[in-house]
């Protein structure tokens, strides 16, 4: 209040020789120049954001394709043609195993890799920066980088593999096998990424909470599931919300799996962002890819509710 | 999260010094010395990071044949540079145009993130007007829309423009974000004390010469956080500028992706391309890591 008053004050009065023109500018600049410094980002995401998303539905309920441009109204037969298709259910499918192939062992691994990065180290910056070393490496390089490793006859993963005994795995045309490597690529870039957010989880929960609890006799582990993951739940929700949208949307590293890059010969890996890149721009139907994109996006919001439930039932079923 | 800052006195200062050290002394008060099972368990996450480097310039400086030798040696062999070559002087990979493109769109772009976003955030976090919490809710509430979905829209306008294909395609979704305004409203709020803007003030400075020469300099490490990261997002990004964009005038990703497409049949070309493409964000990571675990690091305690 008293921050507010001060700048009331110097904008009303200001020096007594001012002119009363200047004096009025000047009050002006303090109403409207908020207004102009916030405009910039308003006015552009209203124009690259907002227009397109609301546009996406318009063009759902019509006929359009790539070349002829908007076509009849339609009503919801694009949505009832796409919810027919068995292509549709098969990607819904694959991107949600890929993104719980991706999900689960990465946010593990990553609170494994806190935890330890937590501990009293020497050389933490370096520690740290190796750690997110991956980040910097673009999914199309990752993509390409894994599909040489997981060759089917010769690759680097199914040779190890033969020297303990396991036979080849399929990586390019058994679904799951396929899906498990796309996985690796998206933990590969992540892991550490998310592993840096949740050890700034781990370091704002208060210390002495710690040595309260090494008084009353509980062990390392003990502390690190009864304080360290109910105290990290808000850090868990904002790594599990970034991963759902961000998983959800998967393109490249399916995209760059083959030469192909529309999900393999039956569509063991074809997410739903491949599916809507065919339909738009190799089918050239837009009218269908927008009404994948507005299921695509339902779909984030229910996975993203789902998980804010589930984490919020895990994180504090621990605590207790 | 955001209780955090909230607890903080308004009067005092944060002083990111002080609160690190006041950390490490917490930090060495449970003294939990980390033992060779962790400084292990550390070894193997780092080769599992730093592997995928080795495995591409293992193969990239190898031949069309290194990646389905049975008896592959450990030793990269000699051919990187000539591989390299390859891709540089392949006519439809066009490598230097890419570029090119991708330093000049991974630029303007976080350039432009900045401004806008250390204006917009100012204005959140030390002005007043109408609106304004409304408002900033709005814009953290816009972070959760997945902006990919825009592309259908986005590709018909910038058809209909005539852009398809030229760089401002690409340019132009990216000029603002809601996370950077959240970002530096944050920081701002924090870091940027009243008095200052008020001084300026009563030295007769407007509104934007006080941005201009007080909250701007303020604002500095963490503009340079969101400009490293926005970098990094941009020069990696690759579904909207392979849509919008084509082979004659690609930014690096597109044409890996075309490299690809040619030189399927032989990794060695593909991998040392690869590798090129990383190479710059290698050297950034060099000089500026450090700064990028730290902003990685507040953005999540703040966000």
């Amino acid at each position: 209040m008293i921050r507010r008053a001060v700048v009331r004050w110097s904008g009303k009065e200001g020096t007594p020789r001012r002119l009363q023109v200047s004096q009025q500018l000047g009050r002006l600049d303090v109403k409207f120049s908020p207004y102009l410094f916030v405009s910039p980002f308003f006015v552009l995401f209203a124009l690259v954001g907002l227009f397109p998303l609301v546009y996406t539905g318009w063009v759902s309920v019509h006929d359009w394709d790539l070349i002829g441009g908007e076509g009849n109204w339609v009503g919801i037969s694009n949505f009832v043609f796409i919810l027919q298709q068995r292509q549709f259910w098969i990607a819904l499918r694959n991107t949600l195993s890929i993104f719980l192939l991706s999900a689960i062992p990465q946010l593990i691994v990553a609170i494994a890799i806190a935890a330890v990065l937590d501990t009293n180290l020497r050389n933490k910056t370096f520690w740290r920066m190796s750690v997110l070393l991956p980040f910097i490496v673009m999914p199309v390089a990752v993509a390409l980088i894994f599909g040489s490793m997981f060759g089917e006859r010769y690759g680097l993963v199914n040779t190890t593999l033969a020297q303990i005994g396991i036979g080849p795995i399929l990586w390019h045309t058994d679904p799951l096998a396929s899906q498990v490597a796309i996985a690796t690529m998206v933990n590969f870039r992540w892991t550490g990424y998310n592993a840096l957010i949740l050890l700034a989880g781990m370091q704002a929960i208060p210390r002495d909470l710690y040595e309260s609890a090494a008084i009353d006799g509980a062990g390392r582990l003990r502390r690190f599931f009864s304080i360290t993951i109910p105290q990290l739940r808000p850090t868990m929700i904002f790594v599990i919300i970034t991963a759902t949208i961000g998983g959800l949307q998967i393109f490249d590293e399916p995209r760059l799996y083959d030469q192909i890059g529309l999900g393999g010969a039956d569509q063991q890996w074809m997410t739903m962002t491949i599916y809507l890149y065919k339909l738009g721009w190799t089918q050239l139907n837009f009218g269908r890819a927008a009404s994948v994109a507005w299921l695509l996006f339902l779909v984030i919001v229910v996975i993203g509710l789902a998980n804010l439930a589930i984490t919020r039932r895990i994180a504090s079923s621990e605590s207790t | 999260m955001a209780s955090r800052t909230e607890m903080l006195p308004t009067t005092s200062r944060p002083n990111p010094r002080g609160w690190a050290r006041k950390h490490r002394r917490a930090e060495a008060a449970i003294g939990e010395r980390p033992g060779s099972l962790a400084y292990g368990f550390l070894a193997v996450v780092i080769v599992a990071s730093v592997f995928p480097f080795y495995w591409s310039f293992l193969i990239g400086s190898g031949d069309s044949s290194t990646l389905n030798d049975p008896h592959m040696s450990w030793i990269p062999g000699g051919n990187f540079l000539s591989n390299a070559a390859k891709v540089m002087n392949n006519e439809s990979v066009n490598f230097w145009k890419a570029f090119t493109n991708s330093v000049i769109v991974s630029t303007v772009v976080s350039a432009s993130v900045v401004f806008f976003s250390t204006l917009a955030g100012y204005a959140f976090a030390k002005l007043h007007f109408r609106g304004k919490s409304w408002l900033l809710t709005f814009v953290i509430g816009t972070m959760a829309i997945p902006t990919q979905l825009s592309v259908v829209p986005l590709f018909i306008a910038m058809a209909k423009f005539g852009w398809t294909g030229s760089l401002g395609a690409v340019i132009i979704p990216g000029l603002v974000t809601a996370f950077g305004v959240f970002w530096m409203t944050q920081y701002i709020s924090q870091a940027l004390p009243d008095e200052l803007i008020e001084a300026g003030r009563i030295d007769g400075a407007n509104m934007f010469l006080t941005f201009w020469y007080i909250a701007l300099p303020a604002a500095r490490p963490a503009a340079a956080m969101l400009a490293l990261f926005t970098f990094i997002m941009t020069w990696t990004n690759f579904f909207w500028p392979f849509i919008a964009l084509n082979q004659s005038n690609p930014t690096l990703p597109v044409s890996l992706a075309t490299l690809q497409a040619n030189y399927f049949v032989d990794y060695s070309i593909v991998l040392a391309g690869a590798l090129l493409a990383t190479v710059p964000l290698i050297i950034l990571f060099v000089f500026a890591g450090r700064q990028l675990v730290a902003g990685i690091m507040q953005g999540a305690v703040k966000g």
